[in-house]
Protein backbone atom coordinates (compact mmCIF):
# COMPACT_ATOMS: atom_id res chain seq x y z
CA UNK A 1 0.00 0.00 0.00
CA UNK A 2 1.47 3.17 -1.47
CA UNK A 3 1.12 6.31 1.01
CA UNK A 4 -1.68 7.92 -0.49
CA UNK A 5 -3.80 5.10 -0.15
CA UNK A 6 -2.71 5.04 3.68
CA UNK A 7 -3.90 8.35 4.15
CA UNK A 8 -6.98 8.30 2.25
CA UNK A 9 -7.77 5.81 4.52
CA UNK A 10 -7.29 7.07 7.35
CA UNK A 11 -9.23 10.43 6.10
CA UNK A 12 -11.62 7.77 5.34
CA UNK A 13 -12.27 6.16 8.93
CA UNK A 14 -11.89 9.59 10.97
CA UNK A 15 -14.78 10.79 8.70
CA UNK A 16 -16.69 7.68 9.46
CA UNK A 17 -15.61 8.36 13.92
CA UNK A 18 -17.09 12.11 12.91
CA UNK A 19 -20.50 10.18 11.65
CA UNK A 20 -20.82 8.04 14.45
CA UNK A 21 -20.44 11.01 16.67
CA UNK A 22 -23.24 12.88 14.82
CA UNK A 23 -25.60 10.26 14.80
CA UNK A 24 -24.90 8.88 18.30
CA UNK A 25 -23.93 11.82 20.81
CA UNK A 26 -26.99 13.81 22.26
CA UNK A 27 -24.77 16.61 22.83
CA UNK A 28 -24.35 19.47 20.37
CA UNK A 29 -21.35 20.44 21.36
CA UNK A 30 -19.68 16.96 20.74
CA UNK A 31 -21.81 16.81 17.62
CA UNK A 32 -20.04 20.07 16.62
CA UNK A 33 -16.30 18.64 17.10
CA UNK A 34 -17.80 15.67 15.21
CA UNK A 35 -18.78 18.08 12.35
CA UNK A 36 -14.98 19.61 12.91
CA UNK A 37 -13.20 15.90 12.70
CA UNK A 38 -15.22 15.38 9.35
CA UNK A 39 -14.30 18.17 8.05
CA UNK A 40 -10.50 17.17 9.20
CA UNK A 41 -10.73 13.94 7.48
CA UNK A 42 -11.73 15.90 4.03
CA UNK A 43 -8.90 18.03 4.35
CA UNK A 44 -6.55 15.12 4.51
CA UNK A 45 -7.78 13.57 1.76
CA UNK A 46 -7.09 16.92 -0.05
CA UNK A 47 -3.64 17.08 1.15
CA UNK A 48 -2.92 13.26 0.20
CA UNK A 49 -4.14 13.79 -3.26
CA UNK A 50 -2.50 16.71 -3.66
CA UNK A 51 0.54 15.43 -2.63
CA UNK A 52 -0.05 12.38 -4.57
CA UNK A 53 -0.82 14.60 -8.32
CA UNK A 54 1.98 16.95 -7.15
CA UNK A 55 -0.62 20.16 -7.62
CA UNK A 56 -0.89 22.91 -5.23
CA UNK A 57 -4.38 23.46 -5.83
CA UNK A 58 -5.25 21.08 -3.37
CA UNK A 59 -3.74 22.43 -0.51
CA UNK A 60 -5.44 26.31 -1.42
CA UNK A 61 -8.70 24.26 -0.81
CA UNK A 62 -7.74 23.24 2.33
CA UNK A 63 -6.99 26.98 3.37
CA UNK A 64 -10.27 27.66 2.10
CA UNK A 65 -12.23 24.74 3.99
CA UNK A 66 -10.01 26.08 7.53
CA UNK A 67 -11.81 29.53 6.64
CA UNK A 68 -15.48 28.30 6.03
CA UNK A 69 -14.68 25.79 9.02
CA UNK A 70 -13.90 28.87 11.33
CA UNK A 71 -16.95 30.95 10.22
CA UNK A 72 -19.19 27.67 10.94
CA UNK A 73 -17.86 27.58 14.39
CA UNK A 74 -18.48 30.90 15.52
CA UNK A 75 -21.97 31.12 14.04
CA UNK A 76 -22.28 27.68 15.43
CA UNK A 77 -21.18 28.46 18.83
CA UNK A 78 -22.93 31.16 19.14
CA UNK A 79 -26.57 29.64 18.45
CA UNK A 80 -25.54 26.71 21.09
CA UNK A 81 -24.74 29.83 23.57
CA UNK A 82 -28.15 31.18 22.48
CA UNK A 83 -29.98 27.79 22.98
CA UNK A 84 -28.41 27.36 26.43
CA UNK A 85 -29.92 30.43 27.27
CA UNK A 86 -33.22 29.28 27.17
CA UNK A 87 -33.13 25.76 27.71
CA UNK A 88 -30.53 25.18 30.21
CA UNK A 89 -28.70 22.14 27.99
CA UNK A 90 -27.34 21.40 25.07
CA UNK A 91 -28.76 18.05 25.04
CA UNK A 92 -30.54 17.99 21.65
CA UNK A 93 -32.97 15.37 22.64
CA UNK A 94 -34.05 18.75 24.54
CA UNK A 95 -34.77 20.87 21.50
CA UNK A 96 -38.38 19.51 20.52
CA UNK A 97 -39.69 23.01 19.92
CA UNK A 98 -40.46 22.17 16.22
CA UNK A 99 -41.93 18.93 17.07
CA UNK A 100 -45.31 18.69 14.41
CA UNK B 1 10.11 13.65 -0.89
CA UNK B 2 8.35 10.14 -0.40
CA UNK B 3 7.00 9.71 3.16
CA UNK B 4 7.77 6.25 5.13
CA UNK B 5 4.47 4.38 5.63
CA UNK B 6 5.91 3.22 8.90
CA UNK B 7 5.67 6.92 10.12
CA UNK B 8 1.94 7.51 8.39
CA UNK B 9 1.00 4.11 10.08
CA UNK B 10 2.15 5.18 13.87
CA UNK B 11 0.48 8.84 13.92
CA UNK B 12 -2.70 7.22 11.96
CA UNK B 13 -2.79 5.38 14.90
CA UNK B 14 -2.64 7.73 17.46
CA UNK B 15 -4.76 9.97 15.15
CA UNK B 16 -7.81 6.89 15.10
CA UNK B 17 -7.35 6.81 19.23
CA UNK B 18 -8.04 10.43 19.08
CA UNK B 19 -10.86 10.56 17.33
CA UNK B 20 -12.21 7.64 19.70
CA UNK B 21 -11.60 9.37 22.34
CA UNK B 22 -13.43 12.03 21.28
CA UNK B 23 -16.19 9.68 20.59
CA UNK B 24 -16.60 8.10 23.49
CA UNK B 25 -15.73 10.84 26.15
CA UNK B 26 -17.99 11.34 29.11
CA UNK B 27 -16.36 15.12 29.77
CA UNK B 28 -16.99 18.10 27.26
CA UNK B 29 -13.46 19.10 28.03
CA UNK B 30 -11.61 15.62 27.85
CA UNK B 31 -13.38 15.61 24.24
CA UNK B 32 -12.22 18.89 23.32
CA UNK B 33 -8.36 18.04 23.88
CA UNK B 34 -8.46 15.07 22.26
CA UNK B 35 -9.83 16.63 18.94
CA UNK B 36 -6.41 19.12 19.68
CA UNK B 37 -4.39 15.83 19.59
CA UNK B 38 -6.41 14.49 16.53
CA UNK B 39 -5.62 18.19 14.93
CA UNK B 40 -2.17 18.56 16.22
CA UNK B 41 -1.31 14.60 14.50
CA UNK B 42 -2.80 16.12 11.39
CA UNK B 43 -0.56 18.85 11.15
CA UNK B 44 2.39 16.10 11.12
CA UNK B 45 1.41 14.67 8.40
CA UNK B 46 0.81 17.26 7.10
CA UNK B 47 4.73 18.14 6.88
CA UNK B 48 5.27 14.92 5.73
CA UNK B 49 2.74 15.28 2.61
CA UNK B 50 5.16 17.99 1.51
CA UNK B 51 2.56 20.92 2.98
CA UNK B 52 4.00 22.97 5.22
CA UNK B 53 2.35 26.06 4.70
CA UNK B 54 -1.24 24.27 5.62
CA UNK B 55 0.63 22.15 8.72
CA UNK B 56 1.29 25.30 10.09
CA UNK B 57 -2.31 26.85 9.41
CA UNK B 58 -4.03 24.02 11.17
CA UNK B 59 -2.07 24.41 14.63
CA UNK B 60 -2.14 28.02 14.65
CA UNK B 61 -6.28 27.74 13.23
CA UNK B 62 -7.50 24.56 14.41
CA UNK B 63 -5.81 23.48 17.29
CA UNK B 64 -5.49 27.18 18.28
CA UNK B 65 -8.15 29.39 17.88
CA UNK B 66 -11.17 27.07 16.95
CA UNK B 67 -10.28 24.77 19.77
CA UNK B 68 -9.99 27.79 22.31
CA UNK B 69 -13.20 29.19 21.19
CA UNK B 70 -14.76 25.45 21.72
CA UNK B 71 -12.92 24.93 25.16
CA UNK B 72 -14.33 28.67 26.13
CA UNK B 73 -18.10 28.18 25.37
CA UNK B 74 -17.97 24.75 27.61
CA UNK B 75 -16.31 26.31 30.51
CA UNK B 76 -18.73 29.41 30.01
CA UNK B 77 -21.80 27.00 29.50
CA UNK B 78 -20.40 24.79 32.82
CA UNK B 79 -21.91 21.88 30.35
CA UNK B 80 -18.74 19.86 30.56
CA UNK B 81 -20.08 16.66 32.25
CA UNK B 82 -22.73 15.01 29.73
CA UNK B 83 -24.58 12.42 30.99
CA UNK B 84 -26.00 9.53 28.61
CA UNK B 85 -29.51 10.23 28.88
CA UNK B 86 -31.81 7.80 27.75
CA UNK B 87 -33.58 7.47 24.26
CA UNK B 88 -36.67 9.63 23.46
CA UNK B 89 -39.75 7.03 22.78
CA UNK B 90 -39.86 4.93 19.74
CA UNK B 91 -36.35 5.65 18.60
CA UNK B 92 -34.75 2.57 20.10
CA UNK B 93 -34.18 1.30 16.61
CA UNK B 94 -31.79 4.28 15.53
CA UNK B 95 -28.34 3.72 17.58
CA UNK B 96 -27.91 0.18 15.85
CA UNK B 97 -29.38 1.11 12.10
CA UNK B 98 -26.64 4.35 12.22
CA UNK B 99 -23.83 2.18 13.27
CA UNK B 100 -24.86 0.17 10.51
CA UNK B 101 -25.25 2.60 8.22
CA UNK B 102 -21.37 3.93 9.12
CA UNK B 103 -20.20 0.36 8.79
CA UNK B 104 -21.42 0.55 5.05
CA UNK B 105 -20.41 3.71 4.36
CA UNK B 106 -16.82 2.76 5.41
CA UNK B 107 -17.43 -0.52 3.22
CA UNK B 108 -18.28 1.54 0.23
CA UNK B 109 -15.18 4.00 0.99
CA UNK B 110 -12.59 1.23 0.89
CA UNK B 111 -13.95 -0.38 -2.05
CA UNK B 112 -14.21 2.78 -4.09
CA UNK B 113 -10.24 3.81 -2.97
CA UNK B 114 -8.86 -0.24 -3.98
CA UNK B 115 -11.13 -0.30 -6.53
CA UNK B 116 -10.56 2.90 -8.79
CA UNK B 117 -6.85 3.10 -8.25
CA UNK B 118 -5.21 6.05 -10.12
CA UNK B 119 -2.44 5.35 -12.58
CA UNK B 120 1.48 6.29 -11.07
CA UNK B 121 2.63 9.67 -12.12
CA UNK B 122 6.47 10.27 -11.93
CA UNK B 123 5.87 13.97 -11.20
CA UNK B 124 7.93 16.39 -9.48
CA UNK B 125 6.27 17.74 -6.49
CA UNK B 126 6.06 21.17 -6.74
CA UNK B 127 6.89 23.97 -4.36
CA UNK B 128 4.74 24.06 -1.82
CA UNK B 129 6.37 26.86 0.46
CA UNK B 130 3.75 30.05 1.66
CA UNK B 131 5.68 32.09 -1.39
CA UNK B 132 4.12 29.70 -4.17
CA UNK B 133 1.07 29.37 -1.77
CA UNK B 134 0.62 32.87 -1.52
CA UNK B 135 0.86 33.71 -5.03
CA UNK B 136 -1.94 31.12 -5.83
CA UNK B 137 -4.07 32.22 -3.20
CA UNK B 138 -3.98 35.89 -4.85
CA UNK B 139 -3.48 34.51 -8.08
CA UNK B 140 -5.77 32.30 -10.10
CA UNK B 141 -7.96 31.96 -6.27
CA UNK B 142 -8.08 35.69 -5.61
CA UNK B 143 -12.27 35.93 -6.17
CA UNK B 144 -12.53 32.73 -4.10
CA UNK B 145 -10.26 34.41 -1.50
CA UNK B 146 -12.42 37.53 -1.28
CA UNK B 147 -15.95 35.63 -1.08
CA UNK B 148 -13.76 33.92 1.90
CA UNK B 149 -13.32 37.55 3.57
CA UNK B 150 -16.99 38.21 2.94
CA UNK B 151 -17.96 35.13 4.83
CA UNK B 152 -15.93 35.90 7.63
CA UNK B 153 -17.27 39.41 8.51
CA UNK B 154 -20.82 37.47 7.84
CA UNK B 155 -19.88 35.19 10.33
CA UNK B 156 -18.26 37.52 12.67
CA UNK B 157 -21.54 39.78 12.20
CA UNK B 158 -23.95 36.49 12.73
CA UNK B 159 -21.84 36.01 16.00
CA UNK B 160 -22.84 39.29 18.07
CA UNK B 161 -26.29 39.41 16.89
CA UNK B 162 -26.77 35.73 18.18
CA UNK B 163 -25.35 36.07 21.40
CA UNK B 164 -26.44 40.20 22.17
CA UNK B 165 -28.53 40.60 25.25
CA UNK B 166 -32.07 41.72 24.40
Amino acid sequence: MDSTTFVVLLSSVLFIIGVLGVLLRRSALLIFMSVELMLNAANLAFVAYAHRWAQLDGQIFVFFVMAVAAAEVAVGLALIVTIFRTKRSTNVDDLAALRG
Amino acid sequence: MNPDLPILVLLGAVSIASALGLLLSRNAIYAALFLVLNFGVGAVIYLLLNAPFIAVVQVSVYAGAIMVLFVFVIMLLGAERLSPGENPPGTSFQRPLAIALSGLLMGLAIYVLFARQPPAVAAPPPDSSPLAVGLSLFGPYVFPFEVVSVLLLVAMVGAVVLTRNR
